[in-house]
Formats: C-alpha cells, structure tokens, sequence
C-alpha cells in the first residue's frame, strides 16, 4: 500500500511540474465554457430593422412599437417604398424588414386578416431564422390579445419552452461542455502519461518492479479522477453562478453520474494506451476519435433527431450522449435516480467493456 | 563443472517465436552466483528478448527457466523483490529531481523512509551528485544519468541486476566509470547479467555468451575464448563466429 501512496504522489508530481497539463487540467474548462455561454450564443438582442409601412394606422403603429419594445429588435430605419428593401438589405445593417401591406387595420377588421410580410437576410440563415421566429411570436402576441375580445374566438397554437423559457443556449452548452471536458481530460490525459512512460521505458522498470500490473494503472489513473472531479464542479459552479444554470436535483447523484462518466472515460483513455505505443498517436486518437464524434454526435450543438438513420444509429454508440441526457434531466428538469437508471447502465456496461478490452490487449502484449 | 558453485539462473531449451520468426532458439545456460555475466551478440541477435524473459516481462515459448531459483511461470512475483533492471534507455523521469528519482525507485521496492533517506544520501555522495540533489533529470547529463539509473536500479540490494546495453551512447571514458560501478556493485555480491554489443566490454566480465541468430555460439571465459579462436581480443573471437554462421 506504501508503494502505491508513492507511485500516486509521483503521478501529482508529474502533473504539477507539467504547467501544460495544468493549463489544460483548469484552464480549459473556464474558458470553454465562457466562449460557449458568451461568444456562441443563439440568442440575439438588439436586431437592426426597417420597416415599411404602408397603411400608418392605429394597428400597424401598435404592432411596430410592440416590437420596437421587445428589446430584441432596433429600428435602423423606416422606409417610404417597397423597392427601398432591396438597397437597405445590401447595405448589410438590417438583419429584417417588416412590411405592413395597405389598409392594414381595415382589412383586419372587415375580412379578418391582413397583409404582412417579414423578410429576413438569409444571407445568415440561422440568425434570419431565429429573428423571424421572435417577429412572428411578437404580432402573433398582438394578434392574441385584440381577438380575445371577439366572438368566435380563433384557436392560436401556443408555445412555451418548458424548462428553458429563455431559451438560453448556454443551458445546452454546460451539460455539453461538461461531457466534452470530462471527456477530455480523462481519456486524453490518461492515455498520455501511459503512453509517455512506455516512450521513456520507465514502463518497463514499473512492470519489472513488485508493484502490479493493476496497481500501476489505478495509480496512474487516480490522480485524473480527483482533478477531473474538481473540474465537473468547477463547470456546475460556473454555470450556476455565472450564467444562472439551475440544479434543480439531488446535487448527490449529479456528481455520482459525473464520477461514473470520469470513470468511463479514464477506462478508454486506459483502452486507447494499450493500443499504441506513443503519445501522438494517443493524442491524435483521443483528439480526431473522441472529440469530433463528441461534438457532432452527441446531440450537444446538432439535434441527433434531425440525423439521417445511419448517423442516429452512430450517435447511439457515442457515451456522452448519455451522459449529456442524464446531466440536462438531472439539473433541468430535476429528475430523480428513477428517470436516468437506462443511460446509467449504459454507461456501465461502457466502462466494463473498455476494462475488459483493455486487459485483454494487455495480456496479449505480456505474452 | 565444479560442484561447488551455485547457479543464480538456470535456462533450458529456452524458446521464444514471434509468429514464425525465433527470437531465442533453445538457448541453454548457467549464470553463477556473484560473477558478471555477458550476454554479446549483434543488434537482433536475441539479447534483449532473452533478457526481457529473464525479467519477467515477457513470458517464453517454451522451455524452463528459473531466477534465483523461483520458477518464472509461477513465482514471478517473488522474483520481482529480488532482481533489477535498467533498460538502455536509462529510464528516469525527466520532471522529477534527481533525489525525488531515487525516492520513488526505492518506494516502490518497498524501503522505509529511513532506508530511502541514509541510502539515497549514500548514493548521491559515491556519485557526487549532492549539489545536483534537486535538479530536475532533464537538465543532467548522460553521463550521470546512466550512472544514476544503474544506482537506482540496485537501491533495495537485489541478488542479480539485469543490464540491457547499459552503455549505448556514452563516451569511452564514461563507460569505463561506469563499468567501475558494475565491478563494486558484484564486489558486493550482486550478480550482474550484462548485454553488450562493445566488444572491449566483454573483457570485463567473468564469462560471455555470444549469441548468433537467436543461437547461442559459444560460452566460456574471455580467456578461453580468445584461446580457443587463436585471436587477440574479443572483436576477432566475435567476427569469426559470426562470420561461420554467414557462411554456413
């Protein structure tokens, strides 16, 4: 046991005199996740648009100022002719123009409906989506609260965004991020100080020496778990504090799930060391393997429903997907052990089945 | 062969194939108690595959082998107390200092701290290394890196260290420090397994095998050897039976 104490200390040694390790270990993850909250964001506030009105009434100034007011949107300009639109998009400030077609209020209340066009600049697909989106909801609101007062009453679809009313994206990036990390640091770090003593040969005099087998993998894995750990709280804290992420379940099991997806990635990183000899490959493998998949498939920044069947099936074999599923049910939603016993036993049977692989080639390589 | 002498190894019909390549082909040999024993042979010959079985951290085709008289089937983890082992690449870790190598090594050999602190102050003195105590291994040169790793290497007293091409690298004199080293530690009753492709360095030692293509060609004292070849040094005794197996 004293032999083992030793090898763990000289496994700390390794990290902290390695500042890169260091950088990674801590830096990473602050800075990750501000880019995500704060750079990649998918909300937009403060739109410039023009608007076109050809009517003036009473109905067509209430909608343009309830818009105006949302906060998501600022007027650039208003135009005074249709064949204005073209020349304001071009000039690249305006992301929407809003046309209100002759007549507006007469219209609307003689033949119940009246013509309005919202024309957004595609040139940013995602943002012009997302504007439009906000601009309909805005005169859909409007058109809510005059009906009401009529008879028959017209049945509008409502929509609400459960647990994530603001549809904050930074919501969606820290499970995310968390996955990716955790991910990250566990299974690439491993893989790296495994695969830097076999480069070294100090592999070899750790194998020749009484210590076994198992106790230099569990040394060499245990001080990755502990600074993994630190790091899952560091991003849960910083989203709870910096951008207002709630953890609405039992904080216990969110680090319990946490620890068993440390504990999975640390036993692939341990799968992908016994494969390779050097620390490039196991960089590259870690690197071009595991994180693209991650962020493509995982259903962290890409909806896995959209997928075509081929890619679904693919994303099903991706471990944090899973993960990402248990943290976004556990501190959204506020899900109990009960919701998320699937995806935590899927993530055992990860973790068994990369230990056993692992043995397996070990012995092979022993023979 | 006298009677008297204890055999610390004993290998017999010792093979090993890699598919369908044979690395050591039934090599049968008897290392005695206390002597410097050479293991010579061109790059490829089977030297570290051998020694590699030896130490136990490859196991053997077929055939019986046995360290300090434990079976390296089943006892290879007693074996592991009593044997040591440094590779050719003088395997320290480069981000840790010189007294935080020693430590370690000796930590996991199990000494206590008391042993760790009056062995590794010990050591650092026979190399004078006490003004480089804590400088990180990257910035010491070879030299005393080798002779640090060998140091280590026989920290917790083991009866036999095993050498693979300790000198690769070094310049003459550097090697000849450090084959100084290798006599004190056998003075002090180590048995020391030693490969080598330096012929010069095969005069040092007590007896030598040369290995040709996996085979062992000869066994026996320097002396005999030079005797038995008609040649001057060990180099000539090494290019003949190199160049039989050529012809042949």
């Amino acid at each position: 046991m004293k032999r083992f104490i030793g090898f763990v200390i000289k496994e700390f040694y390794h990290i902290f005199r390695d500042y890169r390790t260091l950088m990674i270990l801590f830096g990473i993850p602050a800075a990750q996740l501000l880019l995500f909250g704060y750079v990649i964001t998918n909300e937009i506030k403060d739109a410039r648009i023009a608007i076109y009105d050809s009517s003036k009434d009473e109905v067509t100034r209430k909608i343009s100022e309830k818009i105006l007011s949302s906060g998501y949107f600022i007027l650039e300009k208003n135009l005074t002719n249709y064949s204005q639109i073209g020349p304001t998009f071009r000039e690249g400030n305006t992301k929407l123009v809003i046309v209100f077609g002759s007549n507006f209020a007469k219209k609307l209340q003689q033949e119940g409906k009246a013509d309005l066009q919202i024309l957004g600049d595609a040139s940013d697909p995602n943002t012009a989506n997302i504007l439009v989106n906000y601009a309909s909801g805005i005169i859909n609101n409007y058109l809510v609260s005059i009906n009401a007062e009529q008879i028959p009453m017209r049945i509008i679809p409502e929509v609400r965004m459960q647990y994530n009313p603001a549809l904050k994206s930074v919501f969606m990036f820290v499970p995310g991020i968390m996955a990716l990390l955790l991910m990250l640091i566990s299974a690439l770090m491993t893989s790296l100080s495994i695969t830097r003593e076999k480069e070294l040969g100090t592999m070899e005099l750790l194998l020749v020496s009484p210590l076994r087998p198992i106790q230099i993998i569990i040394g060499k894995v245990i001080p990755y778990v502990l600074l993994a750990f630190i790091d899952s709280c560091i991003i849960l804290g910083m989203g709870k504090f910096v951008f207002g992420v709630p953890i609405e379940g039992n904080i216990v099991l969110l680090l319990s799930e946490s620890l068993l997806y440390i504990t999975m990635a640390l036993s692939l990183g341990i799968l992908i060391s016994s494969i390779t000899n050097s620390q490039q490959v196991a960089m590259t493998l870690s690197l071009v393997a595991l994180m693209l998949p991650i962020i493509l498939l995982s259903g962290f920044i890409f909806p896995v429903e959209n997928m075509p069947v081929i890619l679904q099936v693919l994303c099903h074999i991706m471990p944090p997907k899973y993960f990402i599923t248990i943290i976004k049910d556990i501190m959204l939603k506020g899900n109990s052990f009960i919701y998320v016993w699937k995806e935590t036993l899927i993530m055992i049977l990860f973790t068994v089945t990369f230990i056993m692989m692992s043995i397996k080639k070990f012995k092979i390589r022993l023979a | 062969m006298d009677s008297m002498v204890e055999n610390i190894i004993t290998v017999k019909n010792l093979v090993k194939k890699f598919g369908h390549f044979v690395a050591n082909d039934h090599l049968n040999f008897e290392v005695r108690k206390g002597e410097i024993f050479g293991f010579l042979g061109a790059n490829g010959a089977g030297k570290t595959t051998a020694i590699r079985i030896l130490c136990g951290l490859s196991y053997p085709t077929s055939g019986e082998v046995k360290v300090g008289g434990l079976d390296i089937y089943s006892q290879r983890n007693d074996i592991k107390r009593n044997i040591g082992y440094m590779s050719q690449k003088f395997s320290l870790y480069d981000d840790l200092t010189v007294y935080e190598n020693i430590r370690f090594y000796a930590g996991i050999y199990g000494l206590s701290r008391k042993e760790i602190s009056t062995k590794s102050a010990m050591l650092m003195k026979k190399l004078g290394l006490e003004d480089a105590k804590d400088k990180l291994i990257k910035d010491v040169p070879l030299g005393w890196k080798q002779k640090l790793a060998f140091s280590v290497a026989i920290i917790h007293d083991p009866k036999i260290v095993f050498l693979d091409e300790p000198t690769g690298g070094v310049d003459p004199i550097t090697r000849r420090q450090f084959w100084n080293l290798i006599f004190e530690a056998a003075k002090d009753g180590i048995t020391v397994f030693v490969t080598t492709h330096y012929m010069d360095e095969a005069e040092y030692c007590d007896r030598v095998t040369i290995m040709v293509d996996g085979k062992i060609a000869a066994l026996d004292t320097p002396s005999a050897l030079k005797k038995t070849y008609s040649a001057s040094n060990m180099n000539d005794v090494f290019l003949k039976l190199a160049r039989v197996k050529t012809v042949a």
